[in-house]
């Protein structure tokens, strides 16, 4: 301890050794996405198994092409059923999730927690009744069927997001309105929802995303290639063109493409959803 | 942490809330209640009814497209847990779950403290790392199932390509070996199965850590940003080092995240299926297999409505010892405040 302190080298070599860990990791996440943009990059023909290391000998788009023309249906599919049920599902939140928050009553606590019970199981613990009430309700097999299963599954966790949210909100703004005469609606519209941008981008994003990325529901309830979503249809061209490695990564990518988008382009939201959905607090 | 400021204020907020419910006009009453009830039916029926139906299905004797709800107690169960694919399933999703969660924490853990450390381009790292999170398991599994096309010793493929070029030992029947490790595993006499890790299983482990090892570092990154600087400083002005800085203040200081992650990284591998769907079918003969994949297959593939609802409710038992108690742990910690 006493000794002449040298730090300079030793805080250096931990230094060099840090980054040497966080860049070995970042090589490590990144390899598959190199992997899938060479591969997807290359012809057939020039999808050679001993150089798939190899960069591909030019820019060549034919494989995502190919992919673009199998996965389109699917990926309108996938739209026509992301949006409206992220937007209901995080309507269905909100007002849940003020309620949650700034009217309790009794038992609301218990409610809450039986409400997000439903975020835990696994789905196929309720996945033949689904099939066999969407039948009966005549959605099975449609995109709306899907809508309704996304905006069901998702209130769980709607609802737990924006009630953390709502309780940061002071209570003494809706006191103020009370005092005013402003009743449920009222503070809802005039207070709450003026307050909710983060909390619906951080929302939309997260059920934006896992929507987006689903796919027990997709492969069970749609049972015709013109209604499933792209994770169902990227599935099926790994499993019929086991070969055609070009045209399955180039899928893969445009798959990934929207959420990974939203990802760049709102992080913060997403990490923040991602926070909230972990249930802290 | 702000979360603590928050808790010692909220005895007053509770009072100033409930004084605000009493001069509720009556309307107040029973319009909140009115506005979530369509929430609450619909959890009431989709997860608790239908788990109800589930269970009583997985008691009938309903095999083939007719629906038959005759009683036949616990023969479905009986049936799945004889069968080798289901105790070769059990053995899976424990081996799969505890190596998914020591790899997953112990990267974010790592992950995390590094980037603590003041570090240049964190955010570029913190963008990488975490990314996969946005990527569904299905685009994961085909990706990772081209990385772990395993080759011949004499020609190499995938990533066994890339560590010959690199000069580093190959490991070539990671994807289509059955083997379980340690040599054939522990037969135990009244099982099927031989217990023991299967080998097939590691590359599908890798690429769910990949995925998913990110969160755990934004969740490890968001909670060592919530301790107070001074902690750990005068720590060190005590003549701490920075192992013990980090053993004996940090270190427990990360339990209750630690404890979030294992709820959120449990349930996921208890239930775990696309991934493994995409990555490896379940293949080769059942070593990649999960409760999941069984599930659909036995219900959706071969009709037999009875055994995979039975299924179907051994993996809620499952994923409910793991959340129950933490969701009554919540719920308690809440109304105590």
């Amino acid at each position: 301890m006493s000794a002449p302190r040298i730090p300079a080298p030793t805080i250096r070599l931990s230094q060099l050794a840090k980054y040497a860990i966080l860049l070995a990791f970042a090589v490590f996440y990144l390899l598959p996405v190199y992997l899938m943009f060479i591969t997807g990059m290359k012809s057939f023909a020039e999808v050679n198994i001993n150089r798939m290391w190899d960069l591909p000998s030019g820019l060549r788009f034919d494989s995502f092409q190919a992919a673009w023309n199998t996965l389109r249906l699917s990926f309108l599919n996938s739209l026509q059923m992301v949006i409206p049920a992220t937007v209901i599902s995080s309507l269905l939140g909100s007002l849940n999730g003020y309620v949650l928050a700034k009217w309790r009553f009794r038992g609301s606590d218990v409610l809450f927690t039986a409400i997000l019970f439903g975020m835990f199981i696994p789905y196929q613990s309720i996945l033949i009744p689904l099939v066999l009430t969407l039948q009966r309700l005549g959605l099975y097999g449609s995109i709306s069927g899907l809508i309704l299963t996304h905006v069901v599954y998702g209130i769980p966790i709607t609802t737990l997001i924006f009630r953390n949210y709502y309780a940061s909100i002071p209570t003494e703004l809706l006191e103020a309105a009370k005092v005013d005469g402003a009743g449920f609606f009222n503070i809802y519209w005039r207070i709450i929802l003026p307050l909710s941008a983060t909390g619906f981008v951080v929302v939309a994003i997260w059920q934006f995303t896992s929507i987006w990325n689903e796919f027990l529901f997709g492969l069970v309830i749609t049972n015709s290639p013109e209604q499933r979503p792209v994770t169902v249809a990227l599935q099926n061209i790994a499993g019929s063109q086991y070969t055609m490695w070009n045209v399955q990564m180039a899928g893969a990518l445009l798959v990934a493409l929207p959420t990974l988008l939203v990802y760049i382009l709102l992080g913060r939201y997403f990490l923040r959803g991602l926070l909230a959905g972990s249930l802290k607090g | 942490m702000a979360e603590k400021a928050a808790g010692a204020v909220r005895p007053a907020m509770a009072r100033r809330e409930a004084v605000l419910e009493s001069r509720l006009p009556r309307v107040g009453q029973w319009l909140p209640l009115l506005v979530i009830a369509p929430s609450v039916v619909a959890i009431l029926v989709f997860v608790y009814g239908f788990i109800l139906w589930t269970t009583l299905v997985s008691v009938s004797r309903w095999q083939g497209i007719v629906p038959d709800f005759t009683f036949v107690g616990f023969r479905n169960y009986a049936t799945i847990f004889l069968s080798y694919r289901f105790q070769s399933d059990l053995r899976n999703t424990i081996v799969f779950t505890v190596f998914f969660l020591l790899g997953s924490l112990a990267i974010g853990l790592l992950l995390a403290v590094l980037l603590d450390s003041k570090v240049r381009g964190e955010s570029f790292f913190r963008t990488v790392y975490l990314f996969p999170m946005a990527i569904s398991f299905v685009v994961t599994g085909t990706a990772w199932q081209w990385l772990f096309v395993p080759g011949t010793p004499q020609e190499p493929t995938g990533l066994n390509l890339l560590f010959r070029k690199l000069g580093l030992p190959i490991f070539i029947d990671w994807s289509t070996t059955s083997d379980v490790w340690p040599n054939g595993g522990l037969q135990v006499e009244w099982l099927r199965v031989p217990l023991g890790i299967p080998l097939a299983m590691l590359p599908v482990i890798i690429a769910a850590i990949w995925q998913m090892s990110g969160f755990t570092m934004a969740m490890y990154l968001a909670a060592l940003r919530g301790i107070p600087d001074e902690l750990r400083e005068a720590a060190r002005v005590d003549g701490a080092s920075e192992w013990q800085v980090f053993r004996y203040i940090t270190f427990p200081l990360l339990q209750p995240i630690t404890l979030s992650a294992v709820i959120v990284l449990g349930h996921i591998s208890l239930k775990i299926f696309d991934l493994i769907m995409t990555q490896t079918g379940g293949g080769p003969g059942f070593a990649t297999d999960v409760p999941g994949i069984f599930m659909y297959e036995t219900t959706f593939k071969s009709n037999k409505y009875a055994e995979g609802a039975s299924i179907a409710i051994v993996m809620l038992v499952m994923v409910s010892i793991l959340i129950v108690p933490y969701l009554i742990w919540r719920l308690r910690s809440e109304t105590e405040r």
